[in-house]
C-alpha cells in the first residue's frame, strides 16, 4: 500500500497499535526514539516520577540542555533572577537523580534545545523526536516525526519511552519554483501560515515538498519545519536527501561505518510513495514570492513587506475582522500603512527559528561594511555555544560588533522574554523569532516576524526593509571589515 | 486524575479568536517548579484591564469558559491547563481547539469540549442577555445546555472514556510494558543514543 512519508515514520515505531477502527478507534502506543528536556517544562514530570517511585526508563535516550531562562549576558555569575536560578538549579538536580545527561550554560553544546539536537547529529532521519516545547516540529526538517508535547506527556515519555497517539492527516504542502535574491526559508513559511491561518494545519502532520524545498539547506528547512506549529500542525517534515546526509555525516552521533551504510540505505525508503495520498494539497509558487513580514499578532497576520497594513474591512469573517481590529490597535497601526513605513525600535537575530550559523551568515552579509540606524538597537544570540563558537572563528562577530549590534551568548532570549532580554512597553521589535502574541517578547511588546535578511537590512534603514532596499554598501568598507575579520 | 461526567457553572463569555497559550499565562509564570498554585497568572496581562470578562461579577465565578475559534494556540506549555483549571474553570468550549493544548487538558480533566461556531454565538448571545447564567456541559450525553440553548459537542471517544473513568495515563501504558520492552529488542543498531555523550 502506498503511504506517505509521516505514515511510514509512524508505522515503524507502532509498540501496539490501539483497538477499534475508525471514530472508535484508540489511540496507538508510539515508541520515542529521543526526548529532549529543557528547565521549562521538566521539573512537574520529574516530581510526578518522584511521587510516584517511578524510574526514567531510557536514560541513553534522553538529553537536557538549558535555554529558556538562561541569561545571554554575565553567563559565569550566578543568574540575577532568582525564580530562574531556581529553575535552572532544579533542573541540574534532576539530571544528576535520574542520570539524564545534561549541557549546562557555559558548556560548548549548551543552547536552545533544537538547535543542539541536529548539531550532535542526534537528530536523524525516520526518528520519533519529542520536546515539552511545541518548536520540536523543527527536527523534522530531517524526515523525523517530531513535535512538542505537554508535561503530563514529558512525564509519560520519561516512564515509559512512549506516547499514546491518535494517527493524524496528512497534508502536502508543495513548493515550486526557485527563491529570488534575499526570499528565504523564513518567507515560505509565513507565506504558507498567512494562506491556511493559524488554524489550517490542525490535525495534520505537514510534509513540505517540490524543488524549492528540495533546493534548500538543512538550515533553512529548519526553519520551515520549526513553524509548522505556527500553522496548528503539531508536526511538519521534509524527506530526507543527499542533503540531509551531508550535513549529517561525521557530526558526534552519527552513524559510522557500517552503521552508516544501514543508516543510509533505511533513510533513502523515507519518502512518500509516488501514488501516496495526501488529505489535504496546498501549493505554493516560489518564484513569485516575496520577503514576507507579520502585522498583527498572530503569525498568520502577515503580508509581503512591499504590501500594506490590512483593513479590518479586508475579513469578511467576523472572528477575522474582530481580531484583526484589535490586532491593529495593539500594534499601534493604521491600516493602510506601508510595511516598509514602519520604524521599528529593535532588531532580534536568534531563536529556534534563525539563529543557526547559516542564520547568522546571511545577516552578516547584509550589514558588512554598513551602518546601523543609530535608534536602532540589535541583538544577535547565537543558538548555541556552538553555533557562537563557529560564528567567532569566522569573524562574524565582528562584523555584527562593528555594526553596533550587541553579540550575546546562546539561548531563547527574546524569543520569549524569559531571561532579562525583554521589550519594554510600546517597544516595536523586527525579529526573526516565530510568535507575535502580545507581549510575547515582553508586556506591551510588538513584534513585526522577518526573516535574518530583512532583519539585517532592517537594522540599516531604521524600518521594515529587504536588502533589496538598501544602497550598495561601500566597497572599501567591507574590504576593512573583513581584514579587520 | 478527577473523574468527569457532567458540570454546571457560570458560563463565561470570551468573545476572540485565537486566544494562544502566551495569553492564558504569560511566559514570566512559567518559571515556578510547582504544579499549582497558578490562578493568579490565568490572562494576567488581560485582567491589569478592569473592563476584562474575569474582572466582572458575576463572570469572575464562572467556571465554564465559552472561548472564539483556535483556542490555545502557540506554546505547548501545560501551565495553560493548570492556570485555568487553578482558577477555577471546569471545561472550556470552543469551535476550534489547537491540537496540543486540547491533548494536555485531556490529561489533566479539563474538558475541551467542541462546538460548531454558530452554537458557540448562541451561547455569548444568552451569556450576555443574562450574565450569571449556568451552562451544564454533560459528558455522557455530550450536549451543552445554556437557557434554551441545547447543542452537541464532540471530543474523542479515548479522551471521553479517561476522562469518564478518571485514568492515569502512565498507568495505563504500564500495563503494556511488555510490548514496550520486545519493540525495544527490535530496535536497529544505527539509532543514536545520547549516552555515552559524544562531543564535537
Amino acid at each position: 500500500m502506498a503511504n506517505t512519508l509521516a505514515e511510514k515514520v509512524w508505522d515503524a515505531h507502532v509498540v501496539r497499535k490501539g483497538d477499534g477502527d475508525g471514530a472508535n478507534a484508540q489511540p496507538d502506543l508510539l515508541y520515542i526514539d529521543l526526548h529532549l528536556v529543557h528547565e521549562v517544562t521538566s521539573p512537574q514530570a520529574f516530581e510526578g516520577l518522584r511521587l510516584a517511585g517511578r524510574k526514567l526508563r531510557r536514560p541513553d535516550l534522553t538529553i537536557a540542555t538549558e535555554d529558556h531562562n538562561t541569561p545571554t549576558l554575565d553567563i559565569d555569575k550566578p543568574i540575577a533572577d532568582l525564580t530562574s536560578r531556581t529553575q535552572i538549579q532544579t533542573l541540574r538536580n534532576n539530571c544528576q537523580e535520574f542520570g539524564v545527561r545534561l549541557h549546562s550554560l557555559g558548556d560548548a553544546e549548551q543552547g536552545i534545545v533544537h538547535v543542539v539536537g541536529p548539531q550532535l547529529g542526534l537528530t536523524q532521519p525516520g526518528m520519533t523526536v519529542v520536546c515539552g516545547d511545541s518548536h520540536t516540529s523543527t527536527h523534522g526538517a530531517f524526515g523525523a516525526l517530531a513535535m512538542g508535547i505537554g508535561t503530563s506527556e514529558v512525564e509519560h515519555v520519561m516512564a515509559t519511552q512512549t506516547l499514546s497517539l491518535k494517527p493524524f492527516k496528512t497534508m502536502a504542502i508543495n513548493v515550486e519554483g526557485t527563491l529570488r535574491p534575499g526570499v528565504t526559508a523564513k518567507d515560505i513559511i509565513l507565506a504558507v501560515i498567512a494562506k491556511i491561518g493559524t488554524g489550517g494545519g490542525q490535525g495534520y502532520v505537514l510534509e513540505y515538498r517540490g524543488s524549492a524545498i528540495r533546493a534548500l539547506s538543512m538550515e533553512a528547512r529548519m526553519t520551515i519545519c520549526n513553524m509548522s506549529i505556527e500553522a496548528g500542525a503539531r508536526a511538519g517534515l521534509v524527506a530526507p536527501d543527499e542533503t540531509t546526509y551531508a550535513y549529517m555525516k561525521g557530526r558526534p552521533h552519527a552513524p559510522e561505518g557500517a552503521d552508516w551504510d544501514a543508516a543510509v540505505a533505511y533513510w533513502s525508503t523515507l519518502r512518500s510513495d509516488d501514488d501516496a495520498v495526501f488529505d489535504a494539497q496546498v501549493d505554493l509558487n516560489a518564484d513569485t514570492l516575496e520577503p514576507f513580514v507579520t502585522w498583527g499578532t498572530n503569525p498568520g497576520q502577515g503580508v509581503p513587506l512591499s504590501d500594506k497594513v490590512p483593513s479590518p474591512n479586508d475579513f469578511g469573517d467576523e472572528n477575522a475582522k474582530a481580531a484583526a481590529e484589535r490586532a491593529l490597535q495593539y500594534m499601534g497601526l493604521e491600516a493602510g500603512t506601508r510595511m516598509k513605513d514602519i520604524r521599528v525600535d529593535t532588531v532580534f537575530l536568534g531563536s529556534c527559528t534563525n539563529s543557526r550559523i547559516e542564520d547568522l551568515r546571511a545577516a552578516a552579509d547584509i550589514i558588512r561594511g554598513r551602518e546601523k540606524d543609530p535608534k536602532v538597537r540589535m541583538l544577535v544570540v547565537p543558538g548555541s555555544a556552538r553555533v557562537r563558537l563557529e560564528a567567532e572563528a569566522e569573524g562574524l562577530d565582528r562584523v555584527f560588533k562593528d555594526f553596533g549590534a550587541e553579540w550575546r551568548f546562546a539561548g531563547c532570549s527574546m524569543c520569549l522574554g524569559m531571561n532579562p532580554d525583554q521589550l519594554e512597553p510600546g517597544e516595536r521589535c523586527a525579529s526573526t523569532s516565530n510568535r507575535n502574541f502580545e507581549g510575547r517578547q515582553g508586556k506591551g511588546g510588538r513584534t513585526h516576524l522577518v526573516s535574518p535578511v530583512v532583519a539585517a537590512a532592517t537594522a540599516v534603514r531604521g524600518t521594515l526593509s529587504s536588502p533589496s532596499d538598501l544602497d550598495p554598501a561601500p566597497e572599501s568598507a567591507a574590504l576593512q571589515t573583513t581584514d579587520a575579520a | 486524575m478527577e473523574k468527569f461526567t457532567t458540570h454546571t457553572g457560570i458560563g463565561v463569555p470570551l468573545r476572540q479568536s485565537n486566544v494562544d497559550t502566551d495569553q492564558i499565562i504569560p511566559a514570566v509564570y512559567l518559571k515556578r517548579i510547582t504544579r499549582t498554585g497558578f490562578e493568579d497568572a490565568l490572562f494576567s496581562a488581560w485582567r491589569k484591564d478592569p473592563a476584562f470578562i474575569l474582572n466582572q461579577a458575576p463572570f469572575n465565578a464562572g467556571s465554564v469558559l465559552v472561548a472564539g475559534p483556535d483556542f490555545g494556540t502557540g506554546s505547548s506549555r501545560e501551565h495553560a491547563v493548570w492556570a485555568l483549571k487553578d482558577y477555577g474553570f471546569k471545561t472550556v468550549l470552543s469551535s476550534r481547539f489547537a491540537d496540543i493544548f486540547r491533548g494536555n487538558s485531556g490529561k489533566q480533566g479539563l474538558l475541551a469540549a467542541e462546538l460548531a461556531q454558530d452554537d458557540i454565538e448562541l451561547i455569548w448571545k444568552a451569556l450576555e442577555n443574562a450574565p450569571g447564567t449556568e451552562v451544564t456541559v454533560d459528558l455522557v450525553s455530550k450536549t451543552v445546555i445554556c437557557g434554551n440553548v441545547v447543542a452537541p459537542f464532540s471530543i474523542d471517544d479515548y479522551t471521553r472514556w479517561r476522562l469518564l473513568e478518571g485514568f492515569d495515563d502512565i498507568g495505563l501504558t504500564l500495563q503494556h510494558e511488555e510490548d514496550i520492552t520486545t519493540y525495544e529488542a527490535t530496535r536497529p543498531a544505527f539509532k543514536p543514543k545520547t549516552l555515552p555523550a559524544r562531543l564535537s
